[in-house]
């Protein structure tokens, strides 16, 4: 199967079991995307497919022939500095997740207004034990108001 | 060599690692690239709480072509004696709690491993077993020590006289659940022999002290084990000491001749990694009429397993939180067929702040007298006394209505609410060198771990200090057992303990007339060190609304005013505190490991249905603190903030409830089904 993957062609041949999530960390050494749960409850493992954020732990990989896979590896984003800025992640194990949800959720947007409340809402599907969402949605609130 | 005045303690320093975090390079565990012939390892766990594993079948069909190895106790290699029974995995045939691992499947790709695991036949003679802790529990016992070290009873004066003569009396009785400490990276470990020599890319708190643990069992020296822990995504007492993953990778690594990357799936933390003991406390306290505590009694009861003793000290802080004449704490443990409860961010001082300090809100209630200045009469210990005043200045405390049940604002009732914080300043024996390299710039090695704590940073700003030296011209290697031994990221004790260190082999380089390297030990000096009665404090103020049609409750505000010694980084040091007052919040409002009887486990094993906060349920919450510096326990003048955010967090959050609803909630988590009834 082929993947453009960070704008990178990738011919895979992948076990039909094979998740995106596993394919990106064990067949193709990009480790960015985390694993937290393996079950679509963490959101430490968003990648953006063809734009949109997905939990790539719930996706099979051989489902995506022709598809294209953007991960934190792949990003240069304003929220990044942004997350540095603010302190928006401690041990950083969600972070990545955290990023490119907040990517894929400032695209949902479309530019309309984003008050504290609804970038919650949004970014819910992100988990950060070490609680670091205050300065998460200071992160976001930022980039979304330029 | 370069000097500059302006110091970097105290700055607001940007993490060192965080360029990594935000791009995806920065690496954990299970994400080291070590060769073309890696193998996957899945454990396989007991489905019974307590028996005999008698035999494992293996279906020959299933994997055949991929499966490297099945291990169990009949063929499993013989380990040397573990000080934790819990890390003697597949010894023996006893089953001590459901979740325990029994065998373990190693092949060539992570899908055949989780494949054939899942298709293995245990025999097993289960035996009944049992998991419900009980107030009345007929094996109760005290035992000698809780954690750390310290003694399990203390009486001071005639508590019980002291309380039938007590003008104004409170009597309750509170329960925790079992708690999960769910960092987000599941432990692991990616294990390779060299040789006889092992390396271990583990996930935990503390590299020397796996290599020691992993290195007895297969009987090799510490120095033989090299552990390496560049990142870790989060531990909160979880991984304090070595857990099974580390053995059984080193094992199967060992057995197959590849390297083994061995993640625990998130479902076998709740049984494989340790968890905060559910309690039940019973809280006394008698005062005079105006207010001053006569009478204290705090007795608490927790489980522990039937592997390994672990008491957790949760009446302990009641010993020093309040002055009166008569003061009694003791603990009680009954050894369940339970996995063996562990350290979880702020063991002891989590539950036992929140029995005290809502009994205190209580007994504020009784007497009519603000709880606030409740606390106040009955410190002896000024800095806390101070968090009190000025944090409830910031909050805006004084204008509240002290009656429950009063104020209302559509479908809302509102209230606020107040608790006190505390948590041992501890400091252990660490050393460190500090090596000047060729530009002039200074290395500085330690082998301690950053779970997220900003230690890299902090450790860094505080070595350019004691060298003289810009920020930017120090490096800080950690994460590697190779490195001058560290003490553990635990107990809030890392920054305190690494730092005094670090401190000192910079000064040594510094004053040694142009050597290269100068190394430290601090050990002498902690030891001669004065630890007792040496406590960081804190106030937490909550606002809370609770729809009086669905129950549910939003924290709208958490506040938390802090005496932690010296903050060395503002920026790092906020997010330490407001992520512990966030856990506080899951403790009081979400988190419960629900036990199923029958099955002898929790049935809550996953993120599903076990809730920690999420972004929705954080609205305001602020940390601030008071310049308290104490240069009598370091060089630094800090005391410990990793854990002090989630004590007595979660009793600001219940008293608030009780003031917005009228409704006292005894039994965490104060879920909507507890409030629906009486709203
Ligand atoms: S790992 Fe995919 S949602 Fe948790
Ligand atoms: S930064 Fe640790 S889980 Fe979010």
């Amino acid at each position: 199967m082929d993947l453009r993957v960070n704008g990178e062609p990738h011919s895979l041949d992948l076990d039909p079991r094979t998740t995106l999530l596993d394919a990106l960390r064990e067949h193709m050494g990009l480790t960015g995307a985390k694993k937290g749960c393996d079950h679509g409850q963490c959101g430490a493992c968003t990648v953006l497919l063809d734009g949109r954020r997905v939990n790539s732990c719930l996706i099979l990989a051989v489902t995506l022939d022709g598809a294209s896979v953007t991960t934190i590896e792949g990003l240069s984003h304003p929220v990044q500095e942004a997350f540095l800025e603010h302190d928006g992640f401690q041990c950083g194990y969600c972070t990545p997740g955290q990023i490119c949800s907040a990517v894929g959720m400032l695209a949902e947007a479309d530019g309309a207004s984003l008050p504290d409340a609804e970038i919650r809402e949004r970014m819910s599907g992100n988990l950060c034990r070490c609680g670091a969402y205050p300065n998460i949605v200071a992160a976001i609130r930022e980039v979304a108001a330029r | 060599m370069t000097t500059t005045t302006e110091r970097a303690v105290g700055q607001p320093h940007r993490r060192v690692e965080g360029p990594d975090k935000v791009t995806g390079a920065a690496r954990y565990a299970a994400e080291y690239q070590v060769g073309d012939d890696l193998a996957y390892g899945w454990v396989v766990q007991s489905p019974v709480a307590r028996g005999t594993l008698t035999a494992v079948a293996v279906d020959p069909l299933v994997e055949a072509d991929d499966v490297l190895a099945v291990l169990w106790h009949g063929n499993a290699p013989r380990l040397g004696k573990a000080d934790d029974p819990e890390l003697a995995v597949l010894q023996n045939d006893r089953i001590s709690y459901r979740g325990q691992a029994v065998a373990l499947v190693v092949a060539r790709t992570l899908e055949a491993a989780r494949e054939a695991a899942a298709s293995l036949q245990l025999a097993i003679d289960a035996e009944p077993h049992d998991t419900v802790l009980r107030a009345d529990h007929p094996d109760l016992y005290t035992p000698e020590k809780v954690n750390p070290d310290f003694p399990s009873e203390s009486s001071t004066g005639d508590v019980d006289a002291a309380f039938a003569g007590a003008a104004v009396r409170v009597d309750v009785t509170y329960r925790t659940p079992a708690l999960h400490n769910s960092p987000m990276e599941p432990h692991a470990t990616t294990a390779l022999w060299a040789g006889d020599d092992l390396v271990l890319y583990d996930s935990n708190q503390h590299p020397p002290g796996i290599a020691a643990t992993v290195g007895a069992l297969f009987d090799l020296p510490a120095a033989r084990v090299h552990v390496i822990t560049e990142h870790v995504g989060g531990g909160f007492g979880s991984k304090g000491t070595a857990r099974p993953n580390a053995v059984l990778a080193a094992m199967g690594a060992k057995v197959t001749g590849r390297p083994v990357r061995l993640a625990l799936p998130r479902q076998a933390l709740f049984s494989m990694v340790g968890h905060r003991t559910p309690t039940i406390q019973q809280i006394r306290l008698g005062a005079t009429a105006d207010g001053k505590l006569t009478a204290v009694d705090h007795q608490a009861v927790g489980h522990t397993s039937r592997l390994f003793e672990f008491a957790e000290q949760t009446a302990v802080s009641t010993r020093h939180m309040y002055e009166a004449p008569a003061v009694r704490t003791g603990h009680r443990l009954a050894r369940l067929d339970m996995p063996t409860p562990r350290w979880m961010r702020a063991p002891g001082e989590a539950p036992g702040m929140l029995a005290l300090e809502c009994a205190m809100d209580e007994l504020a209630g009784s007497l009519e007298l603000d709880p606030v200045e409740l606390r106040v009469r009955n410190t002896g210990f000024d800095s806390y006394r101070k968090c009190l005043g000025l944090g409830a200045d910031r909050f805006g405390w004084h204008d509240r209505d002290p009656r429950p049940r009063r104020r209302r604002e559509g479908d809302w009732w509102i209230g606020t609410g107040v608790a006190g914080a505390t948590y041992p300043a501890m400091i252990q024996p660490s050393s460190a060198r500090a090596r000047r390299q060729p530009d002039g710039d200074v290395e500085v090695s330690i082998a301690a771990a950053d779970l997220g704590t900003g230690a890299r940073t902090v450790l860094t700003q505080i070595a350019a200090d004691a060298l003289g030296l810009p920020y930017d011209r120090v490096r800080v290697r950690i994460g590697d057992s190779t490195l001058p031994q560290a003490s553990v990221a635990g107990g809030s004790s890392g920054t305190a303990s690494w730092g005094w260190a670090v401190t000192g082999a910079c000064r040594a380089l510094r004053e040694s007339g142009g050597l290269d390297e100068a190394t430290f030990d601090s050990t002498a000096l902690v030891e001669k060190l004065n630890q007792e009665g040496k406590h960081a404090f804190g106030a937490h103020f909550a606002e809370v609304r609770v729809d009086a049609v669905t129950g549910e409750v939003r924290v709208s505000r958490l506040y938390g005013m802090y005496a932690a010694g010296r903050i060395l980084n503002p920026r790092t040091a906020r997010s330490q505190f407001i992520g512990g007052m966030i856990m506080g919040m899951g403790m009081a409002l979400h988190e419960e490991s629900v036990l199923d009887p029958a099955m002898g486990t929790w049935v809550t094993h996953d993120f599903a249905e076990y809730h920690v906060p999420v972004h929705a349920d954080v609205e305001s919450i602020e940390a601030e603190w008071l310049d308290d510096p104490d240069e009598g326990l370091n060089p630094m003048g800090s005391k410990g903030i990793g854990e002090i955010g989630i004590v007595g967090s979660p009793a600001a959050i219940l008293n608030a409830i009780h003031h917005a609803t009228g409704i006292r909630v005894r039994d965490l988590p104060a879920r909507l089904d507890k409030l629906l009834p009486s709203l």
